[in-house]
């Protein structure tokens, strides 16, 4: 357990290395994200992005190293999927996933935040001021006229956009997003890196992004992956213009 | 309606009841169990060990305390888990009791190691398996082979009495009414739909904050409850439970029926429990009779690849494509033009 006085970071990666039978997909990996900040996390297909969203919250166990939330409060390796989004963390993945049998609403719904247990949610009433807010993010990710629509029945983008907002819904402390714009229009790409922008203005992100015009977009410092590790740090023009990161990019 | 139909109504009844506990796992929460005929057995030797105990100095042997067979195998005395079975309320509570107690402990170990799908439905395949033969010893206290049988009263009336067979035939469907009430007020709440999202996506259900292992065990205890009920109202109809009903093949059997009515639709589930063994009545009394397994067979497999929705769920998807088709009408009717591009029509188009 590191000296858990020290940091004053949302998130703090220190040496974390996980491993798939033999290869190391996360490779003595370390970077921190400070409260309030966005950070971009770029890097080749395979460089170890998603396992490392894996590994904060707790999808994956790391083999070595530490993963501190919160000021050092929490130590996330030690928790599971349910304890880790319940201290705060929200995620959405690569691969949309939202409950497609669900309306949006619905969808929105479970994942506002609220009491998760079981004799909670048996005798739950919705409550206006649940309603209010449930208009708000649907107006912020611009679903209102699909609100009674089923998941499923969505466009790949409007998941996307689904999956975001039940993000916000859940009021999260940090928000991981993987690959948000993938599958989406340049008008809509840049509505995302809109949103982000704006969510961010009270929360902490995370995202992870191959594409460079929208990483560009949100205009906040950038971490490039490479096997595992950082390979380079900094605003979006230095790390493009970094030799490594070049040779890793256009070496393939 | 004649004495035997109204037992054998009776009968359907008790099984739709169990088919309706089976549903509300497998068609909400996508937990198969293969095994809920465990369950239902259950609560059928809990009613039966009452029903033993009213039968008194009646017995064969005329002991007033031990059962016939008890008498049989040389007991002398009555074993301390038959305490209590004199009074009804006692083996009320007990039917509720054992198989909600099971229920617990077998989803308390699975669900937490997170067994699920197919793995799932072999051990409580397993676990009815198991019951199955502490059932059929001797030496296990509850009439082995033979089971629990030759039922006088139940609360002072007669079983066989055509009285007491129609308040139980109605009990039965009042029981029937009561679980299909409290499965849809669970399936409506904000937990049922907790449930349907565990069924679809269970790890993105993790990541929201939700104990699925939580939300899995209340359900399963409240099937296991249900079913049983179910069993405990059948054994005072049919007159007997033997080791028979924890067969693997029983728990399958109950399966298809949900399965032909429709998962994931309650009515469904009953009626396909109705219908499956109103046709299984029919033609095992006819020359057929033989046939039955392959024939169910031939209509489970019949089901999944022609009728994938079962019966009511075909019915209700073609009502609402229906309905649709109605609406787009209407609306290409009132509004002939179509509606001008907007913003939120960008995020419509299909993605790549
Ligand atoms: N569960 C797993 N089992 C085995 N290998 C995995 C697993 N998850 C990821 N990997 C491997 O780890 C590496 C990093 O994957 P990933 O984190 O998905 O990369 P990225 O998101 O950066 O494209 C890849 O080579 C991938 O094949
Ligand atoms: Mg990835």
């Amino acid at each position: 357990m590191a000296d858990q006085k020290t940091t004053s970071a949302m998130l703090y990666i220190n040496g974390v290395s996980v491993s798939f039978d033999g290869f190391r997909a996360l490779n003595n990996l370390s970077f921190s994200v400070e409260p309030g900040e966005m950070r971009a996390i770029i890097g080749p297909n395979g460089a170890g992005k998603t396992t490392m969203m894996d590994g904060v919250t707790g999808k994956t166990r790391p083999d070595t190293g530490e993963v501190v939330f919160d000021g050092g409060v929490h130590d996330l390796t030690s928790l599971d999927e349910t304890q880790i989004a319940e201290l705060g963390i929200g995620r959405k993945f690569q691969k949309p996933t939202v409950f497609d049998m669900h309306t949006v609403d619905d969808n929105l719904r479970l994942a506002l935040k609220a009491d998760r247990r079981t004799r909670g949610t048996l005798f739950w009433k919705d409550s206006s001021e649940e309603r209010d807010r449930l208009d708000i993010i649907l107006k912020t990710i611009r679903l209102t006229p699909s609100r009674a629509a089923v998941a499923g029945s969505l466009s790949h983008g409007q998941k996307q956009w689904l999956e975001i907002g039940m993000l916000l819904a859940q009021e999260p402390k940090l928000m991981l997003i993987d690959e948000p714009v993938a599958g989406m229009t340049d008008a809509e790409t840049k509505q995302t890196a809109d949103l982000l922008r704006e969510i961010n203005r009270d929360r902490t992100i995370v995202v992870v992004e191959h594409d460079m015009t929208f990483v560009r977009d949100l205009g906040v410092r950038v971490i490039c992956l490479h096997e595992g590790s950082v390979l380079a740090e900094g605003t979006i023009d230095q790390v493009s213009e970094n030799e490594r990161v070049v040779e890793v990019y256009l070496g393939r | 309606m004649p004495v035997y139909l109204v037992a054998l109504w009776g009968k359907y009844v008790c099984y739709a009841l169990l088919a309706l506990s089976i549903d509300l796992i497998w068609g909400y929460c996508g937990i198969l169990s293969l095994g809920h005929g465990a369950f239902f057995a259950l609560g059928g030797y809990a009613m039966g060990m009452y029903l033993m105990r009213q039968i008194g100095s009646r017995g064969v042997y005329g002991n007033p305390i031990l059962p016939d067979f008890m008498v049989f195998l040389n007991y002398k005395a009555l074993p301390w888990y038959w305490y209590g079975f004199d009074h009804f309320w006692f083996a009320a509570i007990m039917i509720l009791l054992a198989p909600g107690l099971l229920a617990f402990c077998f989803g308390w170990l699975a669900f937490r190691s997170r067994v699920t799908g197919v793995y799932l439905s072999i051990i409580t395949q397993a676990m009815t398996y198991a019951l199955l033969l502490a059932f059929f010893r001797n030496d296990f206290g509850f009439g082995g082979n033979n089971g629990l049988t030759d039922f006088k009263d139940i609360l002072g009336f007669n079983v066989q009495a055509q009285g007491t067979r129609l308040v139980l035939f109605s009990v039965s469907c009042i029981a029937l009414a009561l679980g299909f009430f409290i499965c849809r007020a669970v399936i409506t709440s904000k937990f049922g739909k907790v449930l349907v999202a565990i069924r679809d996506a269970e790890s993105r259900t993790r990541f929201l904050g939700y104990r699925v292992e939580n939300y899995k065990l209340f359900v399963f205890v409240l099937s296991a409850c249900m079913a049983g009920v179910a069993g405990a109202l059948y054994v005072p109809q049919v007159g007997i439970i033997n080791p028979g009903e924890f067969a693997p093949a029983s728990s399958i059997e109950a399966v298809i029926w949900v399965a032909v009515g429709g998962r994931g639709t309650l009515t469904g589930a009953a009626l396909g429990a109705l219908v499956v063994n109103y046709g299984k009545t029919y033609f095992t009394s006819g020359f057929l009779a033989p046939y039955w397994l392959f024939l169910l067979g031939a209509l489970f497999v019949a089901v999944t690849q022609l009728l994938p929705r079962g019966i009511v769920g075909t019915w209700r998807y073609y009502m609402s494509k229906r309905r649709e088709q109605q609406a787009a009408d209407d609306a290409e009717a009132a509004v002939p033009p179509a509606p001008p591009p907007s913003a939120t029509s960008l995020l419509a188009r299909p993605a790549e």
